[in-house]
C-alpha cells in the first residue's frame, strides 16, 4: 500500500510539474504541426506509389514521433532531479527503487501521452477521417508505444552524467529510432538493408499499428495488428523490467 | 543508558582513500550530538552510512536499534534527514513538498495534515506554504527542509551542515528551532558542522573528527577545559617588575616576558584578572592594557586538527560525478 501511494505521489509530481510549465504544451504542438503542415504538404508522391496524400500518410508517424521525442526528452527529468538534489529525497525514502522507477515512468508517460493526444487532434486540420471511435482504439496503442519509449529515456538518462550528454542521446538514439521507424516513408519502397534495420526497431510496429487503426484499409499494413500489439507489448514488458533492474542497481 | 546510535568499527573507503576509519560512537537518547571536523574529514560520509545511503566497506552500526546494513528500510522509516545540499522540488509549493514527503513515508493523511500545519508554523512558513519553492530564499528552503524531515515523527534527526551559507539572522532562527525541537519532541539530533559557534550553542556532546577518526569526544566545556589554562596578556612598561611580583604569588602558574609584554597562564581567569590589576596598582605599576583569553571551541578544534588548510581535491568533476562527490562528501 505504501508503495502504491509512493508511486501515485511520484506520478502526481510529474504531472503537476508538466502543467506548471506552460510553454511546453504549446511548443510541443508547434513541432508536429510544422512537420504535418509544411513538410507533409511539400512532399508529393505519384498516386501509384502512395494511394493517400503524403500528409495523411505521415500523420500516424508524427503522432508516434511526438511521443518519442517527448519520452526521450522527459528522461532528462532524472538528471534534473539529481542535479537539483531532489533525487536524494526520493532515494532515502523507505520505498523500493522499483516503485521510484514505476512512479517516474507513469508520470513521464502521462506527459508524453498528453503531447501525443494534442498531436492526434491535428488530424482534424489535415482532414484525416478520424472520429471518437478511432481515437478510443488508437489511445491504448499510444499508451503502449509511450511506456516502452519512456523507459528507454529514463534508463539512459539515469546512467548519464550531465545535461550535455543527453544531447548525445538525441543524435544517437532518438533520431535513428525516428528515421528507421517508417514514420516518414513507406517501407515497401525502401532499400532492403533499411527494411532489415526497421524490423529491429520497436517503434516500427507502433507506427504500423497506429497507421492500421487511423488510416483503415487505405494502406496495406506491414503486419497484422495483433503482431504489432504483441511486439510493442513485449517490448514494453522487457523495458520496464530492464529499467527497474538498472535503476535498482544504481547507487 | 539507552543509545539511539551505536557504531561498531564503521569504515568506508573510496579507492585508496579511507574516508571513515573504524568509527565508534554512541549517541544517547535525547541529546544533540555534534560531528565537528574540517572539510573532507568524513562527517558527511559517516552520516550517509548511518542514513543507509552509502554502504559501509566494513563494520556496521545500529540506528534506533536497527542494523544499517541488514535493516535499511526500518532505519529509513525511523530517521529524518536534512542534507547539506538542497533537496526540494522548486516547481512545487512548500505544502506540496511536505505532502509528498508524507506520502513517501506512508504517514496517514489525516495525521499528516495536522503535522504539516504544526511544523510549518514551527518554522514560520505557514503563510508562504502555498507559494512555489522557487520563490523561497535559501534560508526559507532550509527551514522547510527541516520541517519536512520531521513529518514522519522520526526518532533521530540528521542535520548535515544545517546552516551552511546562511546569513546570521537565519542561522540564529534555525538554532532556535533546533533547540526547541530537542526540548519539545522525543528526538535525538545528530548534526555535522564546521562552525564552532553552532556546535557550542547546540550540542550536548561534540565529536571532533579528522581523517575519518574521532580525535576528541566530550561536552563542549570539558573539551575547552581539557586544553588547559587560560592566559592573561598585559602590556606595561614595567613588565619585568610586575612579573617578579606576580611570581611570588599563587595567582599565576607560568609567566613569560618579552619587552613591554607579559603573558601569564592562570587558572580562573575572570577572578584572577582583577587581582592582578589590584596588585599592580598597589605596587604603583601602571598597566597599559590587559586582556584575558579563554580557550574557545575554535582553539580546541585547531588543537586537535592542526592549522593546515584542507584542500578539496583539485580534480575537476562534472555533472553526475560532481553531484555524487557532493553526495558522499
Amino acid at each position: 500500500m505504501t508503495e502504491v501511494r509512493a508511486i501515485y505521489t511520484l506520478w502526481l509530481r510529474e504531472v503537476k510539474r508538466y502543467f506548471r510549465e506552460r510553454v511546453r504544451p504549446i511548443s510541443s504542438f508547434v513541432q508536429p504541426a510544422l512537420w504535418l503542415l509544411i513538410f507533409g504538404s511539400a512532399m508529393r508522391f505519384p498516386s501509384a506509389e502512395l494511394p493517400i496524400p503524403y500528409q495523411q500518410f505521415i500523420y500516424p508517424g508524427i503522432i508516434a514521433q511526438t511521443i518519442l521525442f517527448t519520452s526521450m526528452f522527459m528522461g532528462i527529468s532524472v538528471i534534473w532531479d539529481r542535479e537539483f538534489g531532489f533525487l536524494k529525497e526520493i532515494l532515502v525514502a523507505p520505498i523500493s527503487r522499483g516503485s521510484i522507477f514505476i512512479g517516474k515512468m507513469l508520470g513521464n508517460s502521462t506527459d508524453a501521452l498528453i503531447q501525443g493526444v494534442i498531436t492526434f487532434m491535428l488530424g482534424f486540420i489535415i482532414q484525416v477521417p478520424i472520429d471518437l471511435l478511432v481515437f478510443l482504439i488508437a489511445l491504448p496503442i499510444m499508451v503502449m508505444v509511450t511506456f516502452g519509449l519512456v523507459c528507454i529515456g529514463l534508463t539512459m538518462a539515469s546512467s548519464m552524467t550531465s545535461f550535455e550528454s543527453f544531447g548525445v542521446i538525441q543524435s544517437f538514439v532518438t533520431l535513428p529510432i525516428f528515421f528507421t521507424s517508417g514514420a516518414l516513408f513507406s517501407l515497401s519502397s525502401a532499400p532492403a538493408w533499411l527494411q532489415a534495420v526497421t524490423y529491429f526497431n520497436p517503434m516500427t510496429y507502433g507506427v504500423d499499428a497506429l497507421r492500421t487503426i487511423i488510416l483503415g484499409g487505405a494502406l496495406q499494413p506491414l503486419f497484422p495488428l495483433y503482431i504489432d500489439i504483441l511486439i510493442v507489448g513485449g517490448f514494453d514488458m522487457a523495458m520496464i523490467l530492464f529499467g527497474t533492474f538498472t535503476f535498482s542497481r544504481r547507487k | 543508558m539507552e543509545y539511539v546510535i551505536e557504531t561498531k568499527d564503521l569504515t568506508r573507503k573510496f579507492g585508496d582513500l579511507i574516508a571513515v576509519d573504524h568509527l565508534n560512537i554512541e549517541v544517547e537518547r535525547g541529546e544533540v550530538f555534534g560531528l565537528l571536523g574540517p572539510n573532507g574529514a568524513g562527517k558527511t560520509t559517516s552520516i550517509s552510512m548511518l542514513c543507509t545511503i552509502l554502504k559501509p566497506t566494513s563494520g556496521t552500526a545500529t540506528v534506533n536499534g536497527f542494523d544499517i546494513v541488514k535493516q535499511p528500510a526500518q532505519v529509513r522509516k525511523s530517521i529524518g534527514i536534512v542534507f547539506q545540499e538542497p533537496s526540494v522540488d522548486d516547481r512545487l509549493t512548500g505544502r506540496e513538498n511536505m505532502e509528498m514527503h508524507a506520502n513517501l513515508y506512508g504517514v496517514p493523511s489525516d495525521t499528516a495534515k495536522k503535522r504539516i500545519k504544526t511544523l510549518l508554523k514551527l518554522v514560520e512558513l505557514d503563510e508562504r506554504a502555498c507559494h512555489l519553492l522557487r520563490t523561497y530564499s535559501g534560508g526559507m528552503r532550509r527551514r522547510l527542509e527541516i520541517a519536512r524531515g520531521l513529518i514522519h515523527y522520526p526518532r533521530v534527526l540528521f542535520l548535515d551542515e544545517p546552516t551552511i551559507g546562511l546569513d546570521p539572522q537565519t542561522r540564529e532562527h534555525i538554532w532556535t528551532y533546533i533547540k526547541q525541537l530537542s526540548k519539545e519532541e522525543d528526538i535525538s539530533i545528530i548534526l555535522t558542522t564546521h562552525y564552532m559557534d553552532e556546535a557550542d550553542k547546540l550540542c550536548s556532546r561534540i565529536a571532533i573528527i579528522d581523517y575519518g577518526k574521532i580525535v576528541a569526544l566530550d561536552a563542549s566545556n570539558n573539551l575547552k577545559e581539557s586544553l588547559g589554562e587560560e592566559t592573561i596578556a598585559i602590556r606595561t612598561s614595567e613588565a619585568r617588575e610586575l612579573s617578579q611580583r606576580l611570581k611570588s604569588t599563587e595567582l599565576v602558574s607560568k609567566i613569560a616576558v618579552s619587552g613591554n609584554g607579559l603573558t601569564a597562564h592562570v587558572k580562573n581567569g575572570r577572578e584572577t584578572l582583577p587581582r592582578i590589576v589590584e596588585l599592580a596598582a598597589n605596587a604603583g605599576i601602571h598597566i597599559g592594557s590587559i586582556s584575558l583569553h579563554e580557550p574557545d571551541l575554535g582553539d580546541v578544534f585547531l588543537h586537535y586538527t592542526g592549522r593546515a588548510i584542507r584542500e578539496e581535491e583539485g580534480k575537476e568533476y562534472h555533472g553526475l560525478t560532481a553531484a555524487r562527490r557532493r553526495a558522499v562528501r
